[in-house]
C-alpha cells in the first residue's frame, strides 16, 4: 500500500469533487447518488466489479456523460469546462490511439488536440515517451506495439498535456504481468511528481498497492470508502478469515456452514472469526457431524474479503 | 455441411440490413434509372432546342421557319424567353445565337443569311453560297445530324411552291421554254402550293419521325462553336464526371475514418480534450476536401499529359470549380458518416447513393442525351451541377463568371449537408 501524501488536506479547491451524482442509461441505472473528493496528490482507487459503474463515473468527470443529477468540479471548474479539460487527462479502458500512426505522431496529434505548440509540444512528447519506456519506438505504428507497449502509448496519450489530475480507466485490462508492473512504475512516478489520480480497477491487489484511498463501488453506488487498514478493520474488526473445503457437495454441507455463521462462495465455506483457536471448535463440530473436511486456512481479511462481507459476492462476479 | 453453412450464411445476411440492401434494392434501383433513360424514350422523345436566325425575310426563308417550328421534334425559338413583366426581348442574331450555343442553352442553332430566298435550293451542291449556316456544340453529336435531315426534309414538305418554282426554271434553263398554256398552269398550281404551304399541318405530319438526310436540297455549312476538336472535349467531360464519382467514394471512405475513431474510443479522447465536435467535423471536412482537389488535379493532369487536354489554359475555372466540388462531395462524405453506424453500413449506403446519384447526374451517360424528366432529376445531384461547371470551364471556354450558378449551388449544398452532418453528429458528443 502506498503511503499517503503529505498535502492531502492542504488545497483548500479540491482537485475534484463529486456530488450526488446520478446517471440512468434507459431503464438501467448506471450511477446512483456517487459523491467522492479527490485530495492533493492523491490516488483514488474505485474497486468494483465489472458494470458497477466506475466508468460511467469517470466519463460524467471528462464531460463524455452528462448527469441525469449531482455535480462535478474540476479545481472548482465545472466538468466539460475549458478548465477542467485542461485539468483533466484521461486514460480510457479502450486504447484510443490512431493505429496508423507511430507512437509520436499519436503524442503529436493529442499534444495539438490539447493545445501545445512548438517547444512545449516537443518535450511533452519526449517526456511521454521516456515515461513510457517507448523511445526506442517512437518511429513505430501503434498498430504493430504489442499489447502491454500499445496499453503504455495509450496512457501516455492522457497525460500528454501534463495534467494535474490523472483518471485512468483500468489501464491493465488485458496485460501480461510483467507490463503491468512497468504500468505501476509509470504510475507511481506520475504519484512522486504529485499528479492526483483516481484509478478504477477490479483487480484488488492494484488497488492495495497503489491507492491512498479506496472506494468500493457496486451497483452504481459507493459503498464504502477509506483506507485498505480502515476498511478492513471497519468491516473485520480484528477478527480472521478460515476457509474450509469438504469432501462432496451437498445441501447439508451448506445448510451446516449457514447454521455455523459461515457462507458458501465456489464450494468452499467461509467462517469469520475473532481468535484462531475458534478454529478447533470449528474441526470439531464439522467432524461431530459427519461433515470430512478436505482442506482448512486462515488467513487475514482483504479487500476481497471486505468486499465479499460487503456484497455477498466476489469481486470477479 | 453444406446446409449448416448456407445457415450460417443466411443468418449472417439477415443481420446485415445493409448489405441485403446493397443486393437487392441496388440492382432494381439501377434497372428503373436506366429504363427511364431509354426505355421511356418513345414516350417522350427530346425536343431538340434550336434557335433559328432569319437573316433573310424573304418569303422562302418564313415558309422554312414556319415548317421548322411545326416539326414535333424541335423547340424552335427565334428569339430569348421574355420573363414575366419585361419587355419583349430582341431577336436572336447570328453572334447571340452563337453564343447560346457556346453557353449550352441549345444544341443547334441555324442562321438563315441574306439573300438565301433567292436561291433557296441547291439540289445536290452544299458548297453553292449563301447556304443555312448550322452552328453546333459538338457535346451533342446526335442533335446536328438529326436538324440537318429535318431541315430538308422541311425544304421539301413547307416549301412546295418554292420547289415547283425551282424545278420549272431548272427545266427551262435545261430542256427549253414553256408555251404560254404551259406557264399558265405551272404559275397556277405553284400559287395552289403557295397557298397550301400557309395552312397549319396536319398532326401526323408534326411528329413523323425525321427521315436520313438526303443532302443536298437546301445547302447547309455546319460549323461547331466549341473549336474543332471534339476528342478533346470529350475527354474533358469524362474527366469531370469520371473524377466526381469517384471523389464521392472517397470522400465517403475518408469519412469514414470518424466511425473508426468513434468505435476505437479514440473519439471520445479527442472530444474530451479542447476539441469540440464543430472543430473535429471542420477539420474532417477540410481534410476529405483537400483529399478531392487533389484527385481532381491528379485526374487533368493525365487527361493533360496522356490525352492533350488543355489544362493550363483553364487554370482558375479548374480552381474554383475544383475547391466548390471538393467542398461539396467532403461534406456529402461527412453527412454519410454521421448517418452510418458502422463501416459495413456507410460502404452499403454510400455504394447505393452514389451509384445512383452518379447515374442520374450524369456520370455515367450525358444528361443532355437523357429524357428531359431526367435531366431535371439530375439537378438534384452533386454530380450534375460540378460536371456542368468542369464543362462551361474546358469546353465552352467560358469564364469564371459564367460558373456562377454552379457555385452557389454547390457551396449551399455542402454548406446544407454539413449542417445535417453538425447536427446528426451529436449523437457523437454526450451520452
Amino acid at each position: 500500500m502506498a503511503s499517503a501524501p503529505a498535502n492531502l488536506a492542504a488545497d483548500s479547491v479540491r482537485p475534484l469533487e463529486v456530488d450526488a451524482l446520478v446517471k440512468s442509461f434507459g431503464a438501467i441505472k448506471a450511477v446512483s447518488g456517487v459523491s467522492l473528493e479527490l485530495l492533493g496528490g492523491e490516488c483514488l482507487g474505485l474497486l468494483g466489479p465489472n458494470g458497477a459503474g466506475k466508468s460511467t463515473v469517470i466519463r460524467a468527470i471528462v464531460g463524455r456523460v452528462i448527469p441525469d443529477a449531482g455535480r462535478i468540479s474540476v479545481f472548482g471548474s465545472a466538468a466539460g469546462s475549458a478548465e477542467a479539460r485542461a485539468a483533466l487527462g484521461w486514460i480510457p479502458q479502450d486504447l484510443a490511439v490512431y493505429p496508423r500512426l507511430t507512437c509520436k505522431e499519436n503524442l503529436l496529434s493529442f499534444g495539438r488536440y490539447h493545445g501545445l505548440s512548438g517547444r512545449k509540444l516537443t518535450e511533452s512528447v519526449a517526456w511521454c515517451l521516456d515515461w513510457a519506456a517507448l523511445q526506442d519506438r517512437a518511429g513505430e505504428l501503434a498498430k504493430n506495439l504489442s499489447g502491454g507497449m500499445k496499453r503504455r502509448l495509450n496512457m501516455a496519450a492522457g497525460i500528454i498535456h501534463r495534467p494535474r489530475v490523472v483518471l485512468m480507466d483500468e489501464p491493465t485490462v488485458g496485460v501480461d504481468p510483467q507490463s503491468r508492473i512497468r504500468i505501476f512504475e509509470m504510475i507511481e512516478a506520475l504519484r512522486t511528481a504529485g499528479t492526483a489520480i483516481v484509478y478504477t480497477t477490479h483487480y484488488m491487489e492494484e488497488a492495495e498497492r497503489l491507492c491512498d484511498r479506496i472506494a468500493i463501488v457496486d451497483h452504481g453506488r459507493i459503498i464504502a470508502l477509506g483506507t485498505n487498514e480502515e476498511l478492513v478493520y471497519t468491516a473485520f474488526a480484528s477478527r480472521s478469515q478460515v476457509t474450509a473445503r469438504f469432501a462432496g457437495s451437498s445441501p447439508e454441507i451448506a445448510a451446516w456452514v449457514e447454521r455455523r455463521g459461515g457462507k458458501m462462495v465456489d464450494s468452499a465455506a467461509l467462517f469469520t472469526i475473532a481468535s484462531s483457536i475458534e478454529i478447533a471448535g470449528l474441526l470439531e463440530d464439522a467432524a461431530k457431524d459427519g461433515l470430512e473436511l478436505a482442506d482448512v486456512s486462515l488467513r487475514r481479511p482483504n479487500l476481497e474479503s471486505v468486499f465479499l462481507h460487503l456484497t455477498g459476492r466476489e469481486l470477479r462476479d | 455441411m453444406i446446409f449448416a453453412i448456407v445457415r450460417t450464411a443466411m443468418a449472417a445476411l439477415r443481420r446485415d440490413l445493409a448489405a441485403l440492401a446493397l443486393s437487392f434494392v441496388l440492382p432494381l434501383a439501377f434497372f428503373s434509372i436506366f429504363a427511364v433513360i431509354f426505355g421511356g424514350q418513345h414516350d417522350t422523345v427530346p425536343r431538340i432546342k434550336v434557335i433559328v436566325v432569319d437573316q433573310d425575310q424573304s418569303a422562302a426563308s418564313h415558309q422554312l421557319v414556319s415548317g421548322l417550328e411545326r416539326d414535333g421534334s424541335l423547340a424552335v425559338s427565334t428569339r430569348p424567353a421574355s420573363k414575366a413583366k419585361e419587355p419583349r426581348p430582341p431577336e436572336f442574331n447570328a453572334a447571340t445565337a452563337e453564343a447560346a450555343v457556346k453557353a449550352g442553352d441549345v444544341s443547334v442553332a441555324l442562321v438563315i443569311p441574306q439573300g438565301w430566298g433567292q436561291n433557296p435550293v441547291s439540289f445536290g451542291s452544299a458548297d453553292r453560297d449563301p447556304g443555312i449556316e448550322l452552328l453546333n456544340d459538338a457535346s451533342d453529336s446526335i442533335a446536328p445530324q438529326i436538324v440537318a435531315g429535318l431541315l430538308q426534309k422541311t425544304a421539301i414538305t413547307a416549301m412546295p411552291s418554292v420547289m415547283a418554282e425551282k424545278g420549272t426554271q431548272y427545266t427551262e434553263q435545261f430542256i427549253g421554254g414553256f408555251t404560254p398554256e404551259q406557264r399558265k398552269r405551272a404559275e397556277a398550281n405553284v400559287a395552289q402550293l403557295r397557298k397550301f404551304a400557309n395552312t397549319p399541318a396536319t398532326s401526323g405530319s408534326e411528329t413523323s419521325p425525321a427521315g436520313p438526310s438526303s443532302a443536298g436540297l437546301i445547302a447547309v455549312h455546319a460549323r461547331s462553336v466549341m473549336g474543332q476538336s471534339q476528342n478533346k472535349n470529350i475527354i474533358s467531360f469524362y474527366a469531370a464526371a469520371i473524377g466526381v464519382m469517384f471523389l464521392l467514394f472517397t470522400a465517403s471512405g475518408s469519412a469514414g475514418a470518424l466511425l473508426d475513431e468513434a468505435e476505437s474510443g479514440a473519439l471520445d479522447r479527442v472530444l474530451s480534450s479542447r476539441v469540440t465536435m464543430t472543430a473535429l467535423l471542420a477539420g474532417k471536412l477540410t481534410f476529405n476536401m483537400l483529399l478531392a482537389f487533389a484527385q481532381l488535379i491528379v485526374m487533368f493532369l493525365w487527361a493533360w499529359g496522356v490525352f492533350h487536354l488543355d489544362f493550363f489554359s483553364h487554370i482558375p475555372g479548374f480552381v474554383v470549380m475544383g475547391i466548390c466540388t471538393a467542398f461539396a462531395v467532403a461534406a456529402f462524405g461527412i453527412l454519410l458518416a454521421s448517418i452510418c453506424h458502422t463501416r459495413a453500413q456507410l460502404g452499403a449506403v454510400s455504394t447505393l447513393l452514389i451509384l445512383i446519384m452518379s447515374s442520374i447526374g450524369g456520370s455515367m451517360f450525358p444528361r443532355y442525351l437523357m429524357p428531359p424528366a431526367m435531366q431535371h432529376a439530375g439537378l438534384f445531384t452533386i454530380n450534375a451541377w460540378a460536371i456542368d461547371g468542369f464543362t462551361k470551364v474546358f469546353w465552352r471556354d467560358l469564364p469564371v463568371t459564367a460558373l456562377w450558378p454552379q457555385i452557389a449551388v454547390l457551396l449551399s449544398i455542402g454548406t446544407a449537408l454539413f449542417f445535417i452532418a453538425r447536427r446528426i453528429a451529436r449523437r457523437w458528443e454526450f451520452a
